[in-house]
């Protein structure tokens, strides 16, 4: 492979990204944990379906604290994508390429997936 | 190559063809996925704190079982979508690729076919 051995000019690493940047590639990342979080979802099926103790032993699992540090964790990442996702659906009609405009949504974005997750939290608490 | 003719020749070139196609239902099955996320909340509190019988009954009502199946079919298809193209843009050798790709339409489609069939096994124990 004679390609591997040529130098590359540095590109990313050099430069300190702007939180657009940042912004876009945590919209990716958080596409790829989902799909993980999806295959959670589909087990956690699998237990229900696995009959009563199956799904106790989930469940108290469930409850420990490092494991709903997880499942908000999954939410956040949840409404996160869902808050870019629904800006990415603005740029496709043509519209928000403002630049302070831009910085202005992900402030909008964070926090919106931010109170998205506390006000599921709150109601999953409440029923509890 | 010389039997072929001006016309043959252009044909085939340009773009994959298929790209506008990948790129709409993408945006597509994200519009669907925007109220089946809220749905979920419901089943992560059902799963969180509902006893087993409640859960059961619970996923076997028709609208949260066609919700379930929604999001399940829905979900893996946009993550299907979404992780094609972090392969295409990370993994450059073709066979990988190719392989890759094949190999991740393959488990989405595993995906939604086990959730189905789980919400059946779900729904026969229920009665």
């Amino acid at each position: 492979m004679p390609q591997r051995t040529r130098p590359l000019s540095p590109h990313l690493q050099v430069y300190r990204l702007p939180i657009t940047a940042i912004v876009s590639i945590m919209h990716r990342m958080m596409g790829v944990a989902l799909t993980f979080a999806l295959i959670l979802f589909v087990v956690s099926l699998a237990m229900i379906a696995g009959g009563k103790s199956d799904y106790q032993t989930m469940q108290s699992l469930l409850n420990q604290w490092w494991m709903l540090v997880l499942v908000w964790g999954m939410v956040y990442a949840l409404f996160f994508h869902l808050c870019h996702g629904i800006r990415h659906l603005i740029w496709d009609v043509g519209s928000g390429f403002d630049k302070v405009l831009m910085n202005y949504y992900i402030i909008l974005e964070m926090f919106g997936a931010l109170a998205f997750t506390a006000l599921s939290f709150l109601f999953v608490q409440l029923g509890h | 190559m010389a039997y072929k003719s001006a016309l043959a020749k252009a044909q085939g070139l340009g773009s994959a063809k298929s790209g506008t196609m990948h790129w709409w239902m993408q945006r597509v099955t994200a519009v669907a996925l925007i109220p089946l996320s809220f749905w979920v909340i419901l089943f992560i509190k059902q799963l969180l704190s509902a006893p087993f019988n409640d859960m059961q009954q619970w996923l076997v009502n028709p609208i949260n079982a066609s919700l379930l199946l929604a999001w399940v079919c829905l979900g893996f298809y946009h993550a299907v979508l979404g992780l094609q193209i972090v392969i295409e843009d990370y993994v450059s050798a073709e066979f990988w690729q190719i392989s890759l790709v094949w190999l991740l339409k393959l488990a989405g489609l595993a995906g939604a076919i086990s959730s189905l069939v789980l919400l059946m096994k779900i729904a026969v124990a229920a009665g």
